[in-house]
Order: C-alpha cells, then structure tokens, then sequence
C-alpha cells in the first residue's frame, strides 16, 4: 500500500488532468470507481435509497399502518402499485416506510461491529505477542460459530427484537473486521514510514492513529459495504424467523413473513418486500465489488 | 506430512476449550435465575432450589463446567424443556434430514458453479461473463426465505410439479436444496472464475496453447486442476455458511431437521436444547474446517512446512 502512495506522488505533475487541480487520492479513486458503470449504477441507487430513508414516511401515498377491510390482499394496481396486504394496508407505502428500518439497522450493527473490530485489530497488529494472541483466539471463537447462529444464540438470551438483532450482528462483525485490520495494520507496520516515525520518538497511540489507521481506512471502507448487504440479509432472515422486528412494524422480512400464509392466493405480499431486500443488497454488493477494484484490487472475495 | 497432521489435530485443542466454556456460559448469561426458568414462573422457593440442586447449580461454577464436559463425552445433554425428552434423542432424530440437505445443497452448489465460474473465466469479458458474474453477484443477494417462498409458489402451487414441504420422498429434497446451494453456488462461481483466470496467466498454460493443444484440453486438463486448490478450501468453509442457512430454509420448508428445531427450541425458550444444537454445529463448523485444513495440505505439498 505504501509503494501504491509513492507511485502516485511520483505521477502527481505528470498526469494532472485539466479541469482537476491536485490529483489527490480521492480523485484518483473517482477516476477509478466512474468506469466501473455497474457500480456507479449502484452507487446512485444506494444514494436514493438513503434518501428514501430519510423522506419515506413523508412521501409514501399511504400509511404503515393505515388499514382499509375493502380492499384486503388485492394485487397490484393503479391504487396500489404492490396491491394491499390481509389488513387492507399499501404494501408499497410499508416497503417505503421500512426502507428507514433496514438501513439503520444495517448501518448502525455494521458501524459497532466496524469500530470494535478495527480498535482490537489496529491493537493485535500493532502489539503482537501475547495480547494478539490472546485477541485474534477470541476471534477464533466467534468465527467457531456460523454467522447467523451466533445472532440466534445471543437473541436466545437477549429475548427477540430489533435492538437485540442489532446487538448480535455486530457482535459477529467484529471477528471479520478485526482480522482485516489486523492483516493491514501488519503489512503499514512494516513500512519505511512507520519505522521513521518510530525513530525519531513518536507515541505508539500516535503512530497507531496518524500513520497506520489510515493505511488500513480503505479496507475498512470496503468491508463496511459488504457487510451492509449482509446485515441486512441477516436482519431481514432474523425478523422472518420472528426473532427480530414484530408485526406490525413494516420491516420488509417481517413483512415478509406475514405473507406467507397467503402464498396460494396473494403471493405478491411476500413477493414485494422480498424484491426490495434483493434490490437492496445487490446495490450494495455491486457497489461494494466496484469499492473493492478502485480502492484495494488486493483483496478478493 | 504427520507433522503438519499432528499441528492442525493440537491446534483445535484450545478452540474446543474455549468453546465448550462460551456454552456453558451460555445458560448462565440469561438474565434472571436459569433455576426458575425450568422450575417455570408460578414454582415454589422449595421447586426453585431442588431444580437448583438437581441441575448443579448451587455448586462452584468450576465443578459446573467439569460436569458439563464430562456429560457431553459421555453423550448425556440434558433434557429438554418442552419434550421431557433426553436433548440427545431430540437431536439425533433431527440429524439425518439437515445431513443429507446439507449434502443436495452443496452437490448442486459445486456443480453450477464450477460450470459458471469455468465459463466466465475462459470468456471474460464477454457476455457469458456478465451473465455469470452478475447471475452470482444476485445469487449473493437473494434473500433465501424468498427464493424459496418463490419456487414454493411456482413449482408446488401453480405447477403442482413439486411438495411445499415437509420431508416425504426424495422429491422434498429438490426445492430445499436449490434454495439453500443458491448463495453457495454464487460463491464458488466468483471464486472459481477468478482462481482459474488467475492460473490462465501462468507460463505452462501458454507453453500447453503454444504447442497446439486444444483449448478445451488447456482449460479442463491443465488450468482447472491447478485453480481447484483455493476453491476447495473455499467451497469446504461453506458448509458452515450451509450449517447457518438451513436453519432459515428449514423453517420456510417446514422441514424436520435441526434448524427448525433450533428455532422453535428459541421461541420456546428451550435451553438444553439451543445449548446443545450451538454446541453441535459449532463442533461441526471446527472439524469442517479442520478437515478443509487437512485436504489443503494433501492438496497444496508447498504449505506443509509453515
């Protein structure tokens, strides 16, 4: 990674392009991630969706919760474009209306998950011996078990809920974040940089924080993305299984799963929310494959 | 070879410790007293502490642990809540079926893809390649509880082709596993395609086209047996990912294994039960990746003198 910052220092007065001043490092990943037209395509969808989750409520036609018994399990029509659930409700509006929940819990399970698992990571790969034995066999034990049984485990003793489901997934995506901080921090540990600032005296928290964190930031940034299609996979299966968001919360796995008893005549009430859960992890997913060529072609999946 | 063998076999030791220590710790970190959860809300003080005394808990937490380990090796976990059954009949029953889901789901998995990760690698960049990948990129995607509610919906409700669910014949394994292997399938793809692309670039392989072999004998007979060693490694740290997916698929399939039994173990609040089902797949999980670790070694002679 540090031979990657000297080579663009060098490049820097050579290929400076005209309407762009500095050829910093985030120009430079634009010019990267902008010929990569699938994720790009991704990219504006993930950027409306966060902004459906911020005006969803105000802009959906209908109510979460706003029951009409006149027109119960209806298909889609010029009324209501995802037709109506068993209580009369828009399935369109809720879809809408949940996009909030996914994205917050995602996000919010993600970012602990992140912020635990680059503190144990930066500290395992920069102090080795026996505290990073001691934090890589803890990871050791967490990845002992598969990922969504951990989360049913912990929602076993926690009792089920949104705030439990939260808790439990970013309980499994410290391990993950750990072990990649912990390989970046090895390799920036090692560099010519690192051994100078050292020398001349600077505090491990110092080092630690200035000069090797930001080595690692773009593995971080990439596995961030992954994991928020996963998270919201993992919540969505969790609420399906009753474990995690109650009825009448318009979450779409509890959505979901309070189609199923009507597969046979409304299939379009399980059919939608479904299709918004795989929209939504595809975006990022896709979004996070063409993160992962501009920023670190390093790592594969 | 032995050395290496011995290494990995030593080396689970201090994993199945601490393991075993987190599930036993399990039962104790529920809030509340673990007693009167079995003795049930409305019991006695006198009820309370003959449960207490009968499952051990008033003894030192230590002497507890010792006699969790020496209850599980000699095959006793406990007796379930809701059953008043021995934990260890109610797993047994409920092991076949996941068993041998587990084992559809990776067959067809390995088959597709391999076939589409082969495929997109030997036309990249070419429509073939788009297709595939972004069949895989989906297949990451998809949410397994509705891909399943959606072949349910069209296989067994509008075409009547196949059951709903529940385990009668060999039939009740098709949609299941497909549902399950889908995600599997999407990961071995991506994998395998950039595996054999980067073993495309080698030398030999021009060597082999320089010299006029055919193509097809290039990629199946050379290529494909060298890109093979990272994907196995790969392809055997699914089956726990498969472990953790039947769980969910189960309960869409209504299928009678141990997922589901997890599940309503938890709605019940079963904990012998969801105590020993963690510690089961958990132990699966290892020895799956223990042996994952040994066949890298047959497989991979370089990586033996770590």
């Amino acid at each position: 990674m540090a031979e990657l910052k000297v080579n663009e220092a060098i490049q820097q007065p050579v290929s400076q392009p005209v309407n762009i001043k500095k050829n910093t490092p985030i120009t430079e990943f634009w010019r990267k991630f902008k010929r990569q037209k699938l994720a790009l395509g991704a990219g504006v969808f993930v950027v409306l969706l966060f902004i459906l989750g911020i005006i969803g409520p105000f802009i959906a036609p209908y109510g979460a919760a706003e029951f009409d018994y006149d027109h119960i399990l209806e298909g889609p029509s010029a009324q209501h474009w995802a037709g109506t659930d068993a209580y009369g409700r828009d399935i369109f509006s809720r879809i809408i209306i949940g996009t909030r929940i996914s994205l917050f819990i995602s996000i919010l399970s993600v970012l602990l998950g992140a912020v635990g698992g680059t503190v144990l990571g930066l500290i395992s790969g920069y102090y080795g011996k026996w505290i990073d034995n001691l934090i890589m066999r803890f990871c050791d034990i967490l990845f002992a078990f598969p990922g969504i049984l951990l989360a049913i485990g912990i929602i076993a003793i926690l009792g089920p809920g949104l705030g439990n489901v939260v808790i439990a997934i970013s309980i499994f995506s410290v391990p993950m974040f750990a072990r990649i901080v912990r390989s970046s921090t090895l390799a920036v540990k090692s560099t010519v940089y690192v051994e100078a600032t050292r020398s001349i005296g600077a505090k491990p928290r110092r080092i630690i924080w200035k000069h090797i964190f930001p080595g690692t930031v773009s593995a971080i940034i990439v596995n961030f993305t992954m994991r928020l299609g996963t998270a919201i996979l993992t919540a969505a299966s969790l609420s399906f299984l009753g474990l995690g968001a109650q009825p009448p919360s318009p979450e779409w796995g509890a959505m979901l799963s309070g189609g199923r008893d009507y597969l046979n005549t409304a299939p379009h009430v399980t059919f939608f929310p479904g299709l918004a859960i795989f929209l939504t992890v595809l975006a990022f997913n896709l979004f996070g494959d063409g993160l992962r060529d501009a920023l670190d072609p390093k790592i594969k999946d | 070879m032995l050395r290496y063998f011995l290494n990995r076999l030593i080396g689970i030791i201090p994993i199945l410790f601490f393991v075993s220590i987190f599930i036993f710790l399990f039962v104790h970190m529920i809030p509340g007293d673990p007693a009167r959860l079995v003795a049930g809300q409305d019991a006695s003080l006198a009820d309370v502490k003959a449960v207490e005394r009968e499952l051990g808990l008033d003894k030192p937490l230590t002497t507890q642990y010792v006699h969790f380990v020496t209850n599980i090796i000699q095959g006793d976990l406990g007796v379930s809540l809701k059953t008043k059954r021995p934990v260890f009949d109610e797993i047994a029953k409920r092991f076949m079926p996941t068993f041998w889901l587990t084992v559809w789901s990776m067959g067809w998995a390995v088959i597709f893809g391999l076939l589409i990760g082969v495929i997109s690698a030997t036309k990249r960049n070419k429509w073939q390649d788009y297709v595939g990948m972004f069949g895989a990129v989906s297949g990451i995607s998809l949410p397994s509880f509705w891909l399943g509610l959606m072949l349910i919906q069209l296989f067994s409700v509008n075409l009547g082709w196949l059951p709903t669910g529940g385990l009668d014949s060999w039939k009740s394994y098709i949609l299941p596993s497909i549902t399950l292997g889908a995600g599997v399938a999407a990961v071995i793809a991506r994998f395998s395609r950039s595996s054999l692309m980067d073993v495309l670039k080698e030398d030999y392989i021009r060597t082999g086209r320089a010299k006029g072999l055919k193509e097809n004998k290039v990629v199946w007979g050379h290529a494909l047996k060298n890109s093979m060693i990272p994907v196995v490694t790969m392809t055997g740290l699914q089956f726990g990912f498969l472990l953790g997916g039947s769980i969910v698929i189960e309960t869409v399939f209504s299928w009678p294994g141990l997922g589901r039994l997890l599940i309503d173990s938890v709605a019940f609040r079963d904990y012998p039960v969801i105590q020993a089902e963690m510690l089961l797949f958990a132990l699966e999980f290892i020895l799956i990746n223990l042996i994952v670790d040994l066949l890298y070694g047959v497989l991979n002679p370089q990586i033996r003198y770590d």
